[in-house]
């Protein structure tokens, strides 16, 4: 039976570094290759030596896709390729392709340059890992060889984000990346097609969570950075650079405008201006209202935010801040916190997840002092507010793409234990469908059973066809017959007589002929009347006849009859059929064998 | 499997296939060289046009005057411009199940097909080959619209009238089936019922035929498309190019194999060269520039004038035309500027590269943005005020009859200063010029069409090898003006099929095979035998399943067990429940191999007789006579269960 393995090497019952693999029809396929916000050390990266104990990955590997440019999926990426060695294709869509260099350098940058690491990929490396990045687009289906196909389709999530479909023959896998299926302020709604996977392979970071309307977790957010603003505190939005931050930023823009506030939005890093110009020149991947209006007026255009510069985190009176990166764990971001974290005026939002190990997360959790390098202590008296802005599909959201894609199998990654087994109770009792989740290096194998597709000829198909009638009966199902010829790898379905032809054989009789012997005290030829009747009252439904040579058919099955020279009450009937009769002739011999009913005359 | 062509006009195709149980339209090209019969219609009051003499027959018995006019020895009818439809007589437009659009100069006549006709099918196209056919069904409505014409003329397409009006009016053909131009109500409308599609995106039509558009250089978004199922495919190339220009380039490698390839869309201008064309464009431009005039430049909104802007910007500082004013005017220059940008996935790989960095693929944006070139709506508001001469000014339409482009001509003709250089290949320049006549301004003609050459086709054919081309009948011969060159036309072996409008061919296609699918049950049941080396057989019996199209092949249902009913209790009589013929069997007995199996079957009594056929085998314990002959075996027995040993 064929299978389907797939091994998580990373986001296997857990957020960060993911990085799947998938054995599906004899090829192997990397999804992801993420890095751990949460580890400074090995753990950082997935553990590539599962694949290969030695060396280079390109031969176990016929190719690797990148969902989208956050780096827990793809900050692995030239340590895989440039650093262990990996030359085969990796796919990613236009988007992710023109940022994620961008964010490996600046995760580069933070790691090497500012912590001092060494053995770390270099600015080169990651420009020749991009080289071997070949674009997808949505929906297009890139043939990566002969057997295996990748089909791209929208994630919303971030700019650029793809949820993958992967096929071998009739076997197919489908891994969504991140996505969201509820549009926001830029982006739109993941979508896909019926496809019916064998395994939908899914994230799960919200998996207990039902979010509720986006509109109310607007109106709060707005509500709280209003407030602060108006009692003389400053606002710190640690964000990504791309992603929520374009969100929030097209909400603050407005809200600004409406109340015509004058408190200064900044956002930090040179990348702004450049992220902005990203959206701008992938504004088909937004979502349609922003598509529909841009030759008039681009949402991407802010008036009222500006460039942050260092010292302005001293300025006085309110401001409000997007800085990066988004789970305060090191940068621009951790230097403001630092800054304005002892005074309760100010206020903090986490408007996204935060993984484990980050002080976004001890602060999510209430912890009120934090040990800072150095063993210095840092009292956090500002206000700390979650807001949940991510863009993951929620509990809602992953049922709602399970019944978008009616997988057979379920498998969930990129998410807590404990949550996902919960949502995999859901799963099964909601589908009927197996669910799994794997953890780290654990191999889940799925069997699959595909449909054999073979090659009929027209004729038999049509006269199939026309003999089904125009509605098929379901209650009365027909057989037909034919001869599948197997030759040099094609599969042919045939009528028999068709196949004998082609091969030159000729057709073989096989006939029986059955000796009964009856007891019946009346001349031949009522005998043979007796026979025809009792076999015309059990055999309804079928042709009889009773020919004039004194022989009676029973659709192709001759029965003759002879008295014994002995004895005239003993006659011999002679049972004559073909093997293609042969039930209807065994049942024949047996029905006779018994006699005939003496009530017939 | 037909094809029914709509269209006569070679590059602007409309053809119907039915293929298996599906129609498909290809393309819904419209064809505006009609409108070269109307007057230009001016956007302020023109009194040079309002005074010209009405037709009048030369014995005086036909007199059009309202309708006719005459200028420069030619009849122009005045009248709101009318555009030649595609054939709707031909067959039963509602009966069309998808329409395939190659690219959006081919989807013009979109809303005279989807409304009105009963048409509830989908349209498929590329997303850029949507949102610049909207802008330029959008411009072209616009155009109509902002100067209605009271008039519109009938009596002229009278078939009486008609034949006595001096040419061309008089070879005109389908006069009474022109229509007038859409509305952006019908636009909108029509363009509902697009879905998007990318490159190498697989569509199935009903389960029974796979249709993907391939990528095709010619123009952002246009492709050509692969239309198959399991055992027979088409290839439709319609506007292709080879060239590198801002498209992605041509996908040839998809269109492989192929039973039948339907050819269109070649260049119109087979003997001008792209590139010379481009340095003929930017020579006479600096040159009328430096000379004090101005230069007219009548195009499409969207296309080579993203070219042609691109190649200018390289060209204006060495030519130091760094203040000469360039305008664009259309009602959707903003937007075509605007729109050219954001496909990135479109373009070829140089521009991609370029919005990775991140900067606009275009620099026109760059022109843009230095004031170089402005865009405006119309000559109306802002430019009027604005504009400085001498200027180079882009608009529209080519046709020379709507559009901006009648005001520059009727401003800048009378100066042979000035210079109007014709880019567009779709309509003959002289004819374009004659309600101009007479005319002062110089004219230059530098036709730049990127599409396929019959050089470029025939090399591409050898390599993608069809088994049958089928083309409009204008490639099959050299063009009427250059009849003695004869490498300009198509040369093929089988001779291509030819086509005109109103053709119906049938498509030499024999279909034998269709994919079935055995479902995994009933594949793990069968016994396959090889019968010979490397072929084996297994005879299968199962149920047919269909549905949408597609086939499976399951299991025989074993029949449920008979419910015991009280009132019959002698089950064995029911006659078995499946009616079912076994499959044939094959092949000669050998009578060794016989015998020993039927030793191995504990039966040894044996008696073997030789007869004329074969032998006939007597097996005394079982009292049982087997005939063994070449073609058949004969088993007679007395006991009820014969021996199945075959």
């Amino acid at each position: 039976m064929p299978e389907i393995k797939v091994t998580p090497l990373g986001a296997g019952q857990d957020v960060g570094r993911s990085c799947i693999l998938v054995s599906i029809g004899g090829k192997n396929i990397m999804l992801d290759c993420g890095m751990h916000m949460g580890y400074n050390d090995d753990r950082r990266f997935p553990d590539f030596s599962y694949i290969t104990q030695n060396g280079r990955l390109t031969e176990f590997l016929d190719c690797v896709i990148i969902s989208h440019f956050h780096l827990d999926h793809c900050g692995a990426l030239p340590y895989m390729s440039e650093m262990v060695g990996y030359d085969g294709p990796i796919y990613m869509t236009h988007p992710t392709k023109a940022i994620c260099p961008i964010l490996l350098e600046d995760f580069r940058k933070i790691t090497v340059d500012k912590k001092g690491e060494t053995n770390f990929f270099t600015s080169q490396m990651i420009k020749d890992c991009m080289k071997k990045v070949i674009p997808l687009n949505l929906h297009q289906t890139v043939q990566v060889d002969d057997e295996l196909e990748i089909k791209a389709y929208y994630a919303g999530h971030v700019l650029g984000a793809a949820m993958v479909h992967i096929k071998v023959g009739s076997e197919s896998v489908v891994y969504t990346g991140d996505y969201n299926m509820t549009p926001d302020r830029h982006l739109g709604a993941a979508w896909i097609d019926k496809c019916r996977p064998d395994i939908l392979i899914s994230e799960s970071t919200y998996a207990t969570t039902i979010r509720d309307s986006k509109r109310c977790r607007e109106r709060d957010f707005l509500k709280k950075v209003h407030e602060t603003i108006e009692r003389g505190g400053k606002v710190l939005i640690p964000v990504f650079a791309l992603g929520r931050a374009q969100e929030l930023c097209i909400l603050l823009e407005t809200f600004w405008e409406r109340m015509n506030l004058k408190a200064p939005i900044y956002f930090s890093t040179g990348l702004t201006e450049k992220a902005n110009h990203y959206y701008k020149l992938f504004i088909t991947w937004t979502n349609q209202k922003i598509r529909k209006t841009f030759v008039q007026r681009n949402m991407f255009e802010f008036k009222h935010i500006k460039a942050f510069d260092r010292s302005y985190a001293d300025n006085p009176g309110p401001m409000v801040v997007f800085a990066t990166p988004g789970m305060l764990h090191a940068g621009q971001s951790l230097q403001i916190f630092k800054k304005w974290a002892g005074n309760e005026k100010n206020m903090v939002i986490m408007p996204g997840y935060c993984v484990q190990g980050t002080i976004g997360h001890k602060i999510l959790n209430g912890q009120r002092k934090l040990e800072m390098e150095g063993r210095a202590t840092l009292d956090v008296k500002l206000q700390v507010e979650y807001m949940s802005f991510s863009a993951h599909a929620d509990a809602k959201g992953i049922m709602q793409l399970i019944r978008m894609a009616e997988p057979r199998n379920m498998l969930l990654v990129h998410g807590e234990a404990a949550k996902m087994e919960f949502l995999k109770g859901k799963i099964e009792q909601e589908f009927n469908i197996n669910c799994y989740m794997p953890a780290n290096g654990e191999t889940e194998t799925v069997t699959t059973n595909p449909s054999v597709p073979v090659d009929i000829s027209l004729n038999l198909l049509k006269r199939e066809m026309a003999l089904g009638g125009p509605l098929p009966d379901t209650k009365k199902p027909r057989t037909m017959h034919g001869t599948l010829i197997m030759k040099e790898n094609s599969l042919r379905l045939v009528s028999p007589e068709q196949a004998l032809k082609e091969l030159g054989l000729n057709e073989h009789q096989l006939r029986f002929t059955c000796r009964v012997q009856l007891q019946d005290p009346h001349s031949d030829s009522d005998t043979l009347h007796r026979i025809y009747t009792h076999l015309k009252s059990v055999l309804k439904g079928y042709t009889i006849q009773h020919l004039p040579d004194s022989t009676v058919m029973v659709e192709s099955i001759v029965i003759k009859l002879s008295s014994s020279a002995e004895d005239p009450n003993t006659k011999v009937l002679l049972l004559s059929w073909s093997y293609q009769d042969e039930d209807l002739g065994s049942f024949l011999s047996t029905l006779l064998k018994k006699g005939l009913p003496s009530g017939l005359c | 499997m037909k094809l029914y062509c709509l269209s006569g006009h070679p590059t602007l195709p409309c053809n119907v296939l039915k293929f298996k149980s599906t129609t498909i339209m290809l393309d819904c090209g419209l064809d505006t060289t009609s409108v070269l019969n109307f007057l230009p219609l001016p956007l302020v009051h023109s009194p040079r046009l309002s005074k010209l003499p009405g037709w009048v027959s030369k014995d005086g018995t036909v007199n059009l005057e309202k309708e006719l006019k005459e200028c420069a020895g030619r009849v122009f009818v005045d009248s709101q411009p009318e555009f030649c439809l595609p054939e709707k007589e031909l067959l039963d437009l509602s009966t069309i199940d998808v329409i395939l659009i190659s690219n959006y100069h081919c989807m013009m006549a979109l809303p005279y097909i989807t409304e009105h006709t009963g048409f509830t099918g989908t349209v498929y196209a590329t997303e850029p080959t949507l949102q610049i056919g909207r802008l330029l069904m959008e411009e072209l409505v616009n155009f109509m619209e902002r100067v209605p014409k009271a008039q519109s003329a009938t009596c002229w397409k009278n078939k009486e009238i008609q034949r006595m009006l001096p040419g061309p009016l008089k070879d005109a053909v389908e006069v009474w089936t022109w229509k007038r131009c859409y509305s952006m109500q019908e636009v909108n409308s029509a363009l509902s019922k697009v879905q998007l599609v990318g490159y190498s995106q697989k569509v199935e039509l009903f389960g029974a035929v796979q249709v993907s558009p391939l990528s095709s250089g010619y123009s952002l978004g246009s492709s050509n498309w692969i239309i198959q199922s399991h055992h027979e495919k088409v290839a439709y190339v319609s506007g292709s190019s080879l060239l590198t220009t801002h498209p992605q380039p041509m996908d040839q490698s998809s269109l492989k194999n192929s039973d039948v390839l339907i050819l269109t869309g070649l260049t119109q201008m087979p003997t001008a060269n792209p590139d010379g064309m481009l340095g003929d464009f930017c020579s006479n431009l600096a040159m009328t520039i430096r000379a004090g005039g101005n230069v007219l430049v009548p195009c499409y909104s969207s296309g080579v004038i993203y070219d042609l802007l691109e190649c200018l910007y390289q060209f204006i500082e060495s030519a130091s035309l760094g203040t000469t004013p360039f305008y664009f005017i259309s009602p959707v220059a903003n937007s075509s500027l605007e729109f050219s940008q954001i496909f990135a996935e479109w373009l070829c790989h140089n521009k991609q590269s370029k919005v990775y960095l991140p900067e606009p693929p275009f620099p026109h944006a760059e022109l843009i943005q230095t004031n170089k070139l402005k865009h405006y709506p119309s000559i109306h508001g802002d430019f009027s005020s604005e504009f400085r001469q001498p200027c180079v000014v882009f608009t529209g339409h080519p046709s020379l009859r709507f559009g901006d482009v009648v005001h520059f001509m009727e401003l800048w003709g009378k100066s042979s200063l000035n210079t109007i250089i014709f880019t567009e290949p779709d309509f003959s320049y002289l004819d374009a010029l004659a309600p101009y006549q007479p005319l002062a301004m110089k004219c230059v003609y530098c036709p730049i069409d990127t599409r396929l050459n019959f050089h470029q086709v025939s090399k591409l054919l050898k390599e993608v090898q069809p088994l049958h081309v089928v083309c409009p009948e204008q490639y099959t011969q050299p063009p009427p003006s250059q009849s003695h060159r004869s490498d300009l036309m198509l040369e093929l072996q089988p001779p291509p099929m030819p086509y005109r409008r109103c053709s119906v061919l049938s498509l030499p296609f024999r279909r034998r095979y269709e994919r079935i699918h055995l479902l995994p049950e009933l594949a793990n049941s069968l016994v396959p035998s090889e019968i010979k080396p490397g072929i084996s057989v297994a005879t299968v019996s199962a149920v047919l399943h269909s549905k949408d199209n597609k086939h499976t092949l399951q299991s025989v249902p074993k029949p449920p067990p008979v419910p015991p009913t009280k009132k019959r209790k002698r089950v064995i009589e029911e006659p078995p429940e499946v009616l079912a013929p076994k499959p044939l069997l094959s092949g000669a007995v050998p009578l060794e191999a016989f015998l020993a199996t039927l030793h191995k079957h504990g039966i040894t009594e044996v008696k073997v007789e030789e007869t004329a056929d074969g032998h006939i085998l007597h097996l005394q314990a079982e009292d049982t006579l087997i005939q063994l002959e070449e073609d058949g075996t004969h088993i007679v027995c007395d006991n009820n269960e014969p021996l199945r040993l075959l």
